[in-house]
């Protein structure tokens, strides 16, 4: 065999490697999380609360506070995704500089990392709007100025407003172009082909804009440390101005913060499993949803 | 597919004498229209006048702007960035590119079927509604039904289509497809209708039936054709304008223009030898 051959071969060799590699400690990763979480895992540790310092219980204010968070989280993302995925694929010019300059804009925040995001709502959202709804409604005390869900939330808007911008724009530019002409033709006004063509043929893609907000949300931690998110609370979050608890940070609490690590161990693998389960549904969904609009797409061109 | 040929054309001589008795008057006058796109030219200094309840055609080899030239009279153009319109088209007497012109109007009374059947991806029912409800033209839901059932009959479809009008258009085959576009275009009461290619994606005997409902059309509608096809130029229209590179090269009634053209470059584009 020539050298030439041999070094051929190692190189596939090597690919392989790296291929077995990954896979290997993804297939680790998840073994050990689904065997060590399934063990804890039962229907009242999906519905109690906490007890005994975190070594006993469930995480239900967890899961409650992070369905809440990003169910508030979608209902600031989603309009206000749309309407600028509306303005990049309906109305801009594609050369124009407010068209260049405002795509960067959003893909630069999508490259932001979420800490900074976090901070950013701390600064803008807590201190500044929130003193500010104190100042000029509450004769200064403290009732919005303080770290809140409806802060966490909005923090949260923020950071997954890039995603919910890429895939609802990608959804409306799928859109035949016909059917714009068409309305057109009819003496439909620019609003009317939006609302009334456009939209409901892109709308597969406006729902899997939102799930996948929903599922990089569900993730976060650091954009709603210093926002909102609770070590323990003894009650649930009933109004927007309350702290909550939320799935990733009650890991970061459970591992770092336990009184008895070993203790909270079972614990902490069902947690991760039943986040890790959760994001994973959200995907499976949105990628099925994305599936089917492209499946109609093709088929109606 | 011979006989189809010949029978329509012997027609067309038949009409064209009777069109000569009859009284013409204009409808839509293009004085020195001229289209750019950027700087590239697509449409230059065309004079044509479309006369009232009669068909016009424009045909021309792939690429000679006709299709570009007809958007301009429903100011379809305008969508496309970077399209600058020069002279004037007149509707009625009136610039339609005069800055206070209502553009949304102006498609409501300029018609427009496209070469590749669009309807949307709603019912039969709803199709056609979709004027007649972003314009609010119907007074009531029985209204409505009436016009939607009224717009059909006009495009030869209804019979076809009754029982089902609230099954998806797509279902129904390209060339009811096109008659459904038809009948949408016809629903909002559109004085002007053009077409635009309208039988290019069509078997012959869904393009029959087209040519077939221009025909009837005519009664009540000013038409404007865009063709590549000379023999369906001849079959439909009483008048034809012959467009090369962007540049009118001949505009005569149909019966004049395909048996003594007056330049030599139609007789050369009629007879088949380029395009």
């Amino acid at each position: 065999m020539t050298r030439r051959l041999l070094a051929d071969r190692v190189f596939v060799a090597l690919t392989a490697l790296a291929v077995v590699v990954i896979v290997g400690m993804l297939a680790v990763i998840l073994g050990n999380i689904a065997i060590h979480g399934g063990e804890r895992l039962s229907w009242s540790f999906l519905t109690a609360a906490p007890q005994v310092g975190m070594t006993e219980g469930g995480i239900f204010p967890a899961i409650f506070g992070t369905v809440l968070l990003v169910w508030l989280m979608t209902i600031f993302v989603v309009p206000l995704g749309v309407m600028v995925a509306i303005y990049f694929s309906e109305y801009a010019h594609r050369d124009s500089w407010l068209y260049r300059w405002t795509r960067q804009a959003v893909n630069n925040l999508a490259g932001v990392p979420s800490i900074v995001f976090g901070l950013f709502g701390l600064g803008f959202f807590v201190q500044f709007v929130g003193r500010g709804i104190d100042r000029a409604l509450f004769e200064g005390e403290l009732t919005y100025g303080q770290p809140a869900i409806l802060w966490a939330a909005l923090t949260m808007a923020v950071l997954t407003l890039p995603v919910v911008i890429v895939s609802v724009e990608e959804a409306l530019r799928s859109v035949p172009q016909s059917y714009r002409d068409a309305s057109a033709a009819l003496g439909a006004t620019r609003s009317q082909t939006i609302f009334r063509v456009v939209l409901p043929n892109a709308f597969p893609g406006v729902l899997t804009g939102g799930i996948l907000a929903v599922s990089r949300g569900a993730g976060e931690v650091a954009p709603i440390l210093f926002v909102g998110a609770a070590y323990f609370l003894p009650h649930l979050p009933t109004r927007l101005n309350d702290q909550f608890m939320e799935l990733g940070y009650h890991i970061y609490v459970l591992t770092t913060q336990s009184p008895d690590v070993e203790a909270t161990k079972p614990l902490l693998y069902a947690t991760v499993l039943v986040l890790l389960l959760l994001t994973f549904l959200l995907n499976l969904t949105a990628i099925a949803l994305r599936n089917r609009l492209r499946v109609r797409a093709a088929a109606e061109r | 597919m011979e006989t189809m040929r010949e029978f329509p054309r012997l027609n067309t001589q038949v009409r064209a004498r009777q069109d000569a008795t009859e009284e013409k008057s204009t409808k839509v006058d293009l004085k020195g229209v001229g289209i750019r796109y950027g700087d590239q030219s697509a449409v230059k200094d065309v004079d044509l006048s479309v006369y009232r309840k009669l068909i016009t055609a424009i045909i021309g080899p792939s690429g000679c702007g006709k299709s570009t030239l007809l958007r301009a009279i429903n100011r379809m153009n305008d969508s496309i960035s970077g399209v600058v319109t020069e002279g004037q088209v007149l509707l009625d007497g009136r610039d339609i590119y005069h800055p206070g012109t209502d553009v949304i109007e102006l498609r409501r009374r300029v018609g427009m079927v496209f070469q590749t059947p669009n309807p949307f991806p709603k019912s039969i029912y709803d199709n056609v509604a979709f004027g007649l409800r972003i314009n609010r033209m119907a007074r009531s839901r029985a209204d409505l039904d009436e016009r939607v059932e009224r717009a059909l009959r006009a495009a030869a479809l209804w019979d076809e289509v009754r029982d089902r009008l609230h099954r998806n258009a797509l279902q129904l085959s390209g060339g009811q497809q096109q008659r459904l576009c038809i009948a949408r275009a016809l629903a909002v009461e559109p004085e002007v209708l053009l077409m635009d290619e309208p039988a290019s994606a069509l078997d012959p005997v869904a393009t029959a039936k087209i040519e077939e409902l221009m025909f009837k059309l005519k009664k009540d509608y000013t038409i404007v054709i865009v063709t590549h096809n000379m023999q369906q130029a001849a079959r439909v229209s009483d008048y034809t304008a012959f467009l090369l590179s962007g540049a009118l090269v001949e505009f005569n009634s149909t019966a004049q223009l395909f048996t003594t053209p007056g330049d030599p470059r139609t007789e050369a584009y009629i007879t088949g030898r380029f395009g």
